[in-house]
């Protein structure tokens, strides 16, 4: 049975707070999908939506087609885990992986092999009788997935599960999770305002700002091709500069900045007298001057040697926010000092310019 | 000792107690810096662990091992005209707990059936009260820890706490009002038809169970409603999420989690309810059955203090032994109760 995740036009109210606004996108059966966003945006609240634990003030959540309208997270095929695990602390880990099992009367025999299969799948065979207390926080992570598999669920909902953990282990459980999302082959709905997390780990991913859903695609296109202003400051380094269009044409376009006229791709169709926002990668740059509209002069702050890249931080039309420049080793060019005024440029091809919106906070 | 020194002495001690413990405390904070995590002499000071030693130790003793022991040597002694105290007919004896058994000093071949079901009748009425309040406080602790928002919590809370303001004989009258014959419910349910003739209900003892039964309510919610608190709501959502209808979440999450709560509140009503006096007396009927007021009555009706000791210590071992096997069957430790 298919089991994709729909959401119609769901808009979640709280009072008169509106959480998330009019969120249309489909999740295929069998993908990992992510939302990826800032605190605050809305994220949990989509997931308890999918999971039943909120209804939508507006709009539908369709799984495998049904409308789930008045069906409760017990009879969903959803298992959501939770941001703090909500481990069962009295209970073993056998008796934790086995709960969602004993609720549904499966007899003890096949539960205990059901949850050896499933230790098995987390890699922690033998583990069973182990405490709750006794675990590490990846231990903890990989039985609260278990736990979620046990019941078989067509969609496992997954509220940054990895936040709680160091670096180090955060990155093997990213290919652990994977590894199992693989196995077993079931949709997963992962959160993460992390994007490194959501561009490594997922199939496609949506991206949100203030309860709007900005941009859904697979991880290179929202890297390459941003559609919005939040979701090209967002997702990767970007510098914005923010100015009036001046000309538009051939799929290109002009902004007038503070700091001169600046040339990009014209993706969205700005049009003369628009405010618009023109990004360019810190990798785009390069050192020298070059066309006109496609250059920019400025003093350099500071110089961050970082093994095999350079970064450098340009004054920018924002004081607050350097132009941040990343010069690979080996590229020829010696490395101005700081203090010094220095000519960077780019091509025009790789910059982009987007209708002015609000940007991603650093 | 004559009562008029007794008498002060009871009054000025405490007072003397916490003067001198001021005192000491005050020097000790001017001599000696911040009490950091050391052990107990080091972190009073000699002077004052040596005091507080003495202090809680002489009132252990003075207020609750010796009246105690006083009372468990006085059971086990014939009751005797003042004169005869400490002569040679004041031997140790059974024989008041063979009056407790037999309703007699000498004699073995009729059981005190008066006595012998009251006990067993209270014994048997304060389990059942203590699970019918536990019935009745689970929900509202629940409600109270897991569901309302602090704004209803604090009417709650004052709701649950305002009536105990009134002590606890007013309360009871208040309930013979209502349950008297010509009282408010009576007049009530005649007034809507649903009775003729009145119905007797401190007679048939529902007035009295329905006052045990309040009396020592807010006992069982404060324990429950701070254990239920503790637990994390996403656990109870994680159960709902793995299927669990609500009563297994119930009873094998919330309550496994509480146990420690349950635990506290239902042995404190259980030995409460057990051992109340003024309900019985206010509440019960001519024929009502409550040991407690059997118990008063050997003290100061029949004026047999030995008699009233074994009583009262029979009525404790049971209650405490009952407690203790209870503990035991739910595999929990007494030292879980006091967290
Ligand atoms: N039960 C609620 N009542 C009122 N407002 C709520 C409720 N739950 C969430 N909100 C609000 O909805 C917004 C989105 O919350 P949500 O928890 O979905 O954010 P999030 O994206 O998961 O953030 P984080 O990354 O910090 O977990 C927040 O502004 C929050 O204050
Ligand atoms: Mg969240």
């Amino acid at each position: 049975m298919s089991a994709d995740v729909e959401l119609d036009r769901v808009t979640i109210r709280f009072g008169s707070f509106t959480a998330v606004r009019n969120a249309t996108l489909k999740i295929n059966n069998g993908e990992f999908f992510s939302f990826l966003g800032p605190s605050g945006c809305g994220k949990t609240t989509i997931l308890r939506t999918i999971s039943g634990f909120l209804e939508p003030s507006e709009g539908a959540v369709r799984i495998g087609g049904r409308d789930m309208r008045g069906i409760g997270p017990n009879k969903r095929p959803t298992a959501l885990i939770f941001q703090n695990l909500a481990l069962f602390p009295l209970m073993s880990v056998a008796e934790n992986i086995g709960y969602g099992l004993r609720v549904r009367g499966v007899p003890g025999e096949a539960r205990r092999r059901r949850v050896d299969e499933l230790l098995n799948l987390i890699a922690m065979p033998g583990a069973g009788d182990k405490l709750v207390s006794e675990l590490s926080g990846g231990m903890r992570q990989r039985v609260a997935i278990a736990r979620a598999l046990a019941v078989e669920p067509q969609v496992l909902l997954l509220d940054e599960p990895l936040s709680a953990l160091d670096l180090k282990l955060r990155q093997h459980m990213r290919n652990e999770l994977r590894n199992i999302q693989q196995r077993v082959g079931i949709t997963f709905i992962y959160i993460t305002h992390d994007q490194g997390e959501a561009l490594t780990m997922s199939d496609r991913i949506a991206v949100m700002n203030a309860g709007v859903i900005e941009q859904v695609g697979d991880g290179r296109s929202i890297y390459d091709r941003p559609e919005t202003a939040f979701v090209a400051s967002f997702v990767g380094e970007n510098n914005p500069f923010e100015g009036r269009v001046v000309a538009a044409e051939n799929g290109h376009a002009v902004i007038e900045s503070p700091v001169g006229r600046l040339r990009g791709r014209n993706r969205r169709a700005v049009s003369i007298g628009d405010p618009a926002v023109l990004f360019v990668r810190p990798e785009i740059f390069a050192l020298g001057s070059g066309h006109e509209d496609g250059s920019l002069e400025s003093e350099v702050l500071n110089v961050a040697f970082e093994g095999n890249t350079t970064h450098l931080f340009l004054r920018g039309p924002d004081p607050k926010k350097p132009i941040m420049v990343s010069v690979p080793r080996g590229a020829g060019s010696s490395i101005p000092e700081q203090g010094s005024r220095t000519a960077i440029r780019f091509d025009p091809e790789d910059a982009l310019v987007l209708p002015a919106g609000s940007l991603a906070r650093e | 000792m004559s009562s008029t020194v007794g008498r002060i002495a009871i009054v000025l001690l405490p007072l003397l107690v916490i003067a001198v413990f001021w005192a000491m405390s005050a020097m000790e904070r001017r001599v000696a810096g911040h009490p950091g995590e050391r052990g107990f002499l080091q972190r009073n000071g000699a002077a004052i662990s040596l005091y507080l030693i003495l202090a809680v130790g002489i009132w252990t003793l003075l207020l609750i091992v010796l009246p105690q022991l006083y009372m468990v040597d006085f059971s086990f002694h014939p009751k005797l005209p003042p004169a005869q105290r400490g002569g040679e007919r004041d031997v140790y004896t059974l024989e008041n707990y063979r009056y407790f058994i037999y309703g007699s000093t000498v004699r073995t071949d009729q059981l005190n059936t008066v006595h012998l079901k009251a006990f067993f009748l209270t014994i048997g009425a304060s389990i059942f009260i203590t699970a019918l309040n536990f019935a009745i406080c689970y929900p509202i602790a629940y409600y109270m820890a897991q569901v309302a928002g602090p704004a209803r919590l604090r009417v709650l809370l004052l709701l649950l706490i305002v009536p105990y303001w009134i002590n606890e004989i007013l309360r009871a009258f208040a309930l013979r009002v209502i349950f008297g014959v010509n009282g408010l419910l009576n007049t009530g349910l005649m007034a809507i038809g649903v009775i003729s003739d009145p119905i007797d209900f401190i007679g048939q003892d529902i007035a009295l169970y329905t006052g045990l039964s309040y009396a020592y309510l807010l006992i069982m919610v404060f324990p429950l409603y701070n254990a239920i608190e503790s637990l994390d709501k996403n656990q109870i959502e994680a159960a709902r999420d793995l299927g669990a209808p609500w009563w297994h979440i119930h009873l094998n999450v919330v309550m496994p989690f509480a146990k420690p709560g349950i635990a506290a509140g239902c042995t404190l009503v259980f030995m409460l309810t057990a051992g109340a006096l003024a309900a019985p007396l206010i509440l019960g009927g001519p024929k009502s059955l409550w040991f407690t007021p059997i118990v008063y009555d050997r003290f100061y009706q029949a004026f047999n203090w030995n008699q009233g000791s074994a009583y009262a210590f029979i009525l404790l071992l049971t209650c405490i032994a009952f407690v203790l096997v209870v503990l035991k069957a739910f595999k929990v430790s007494l030292g879980e109760i006091t967290r």
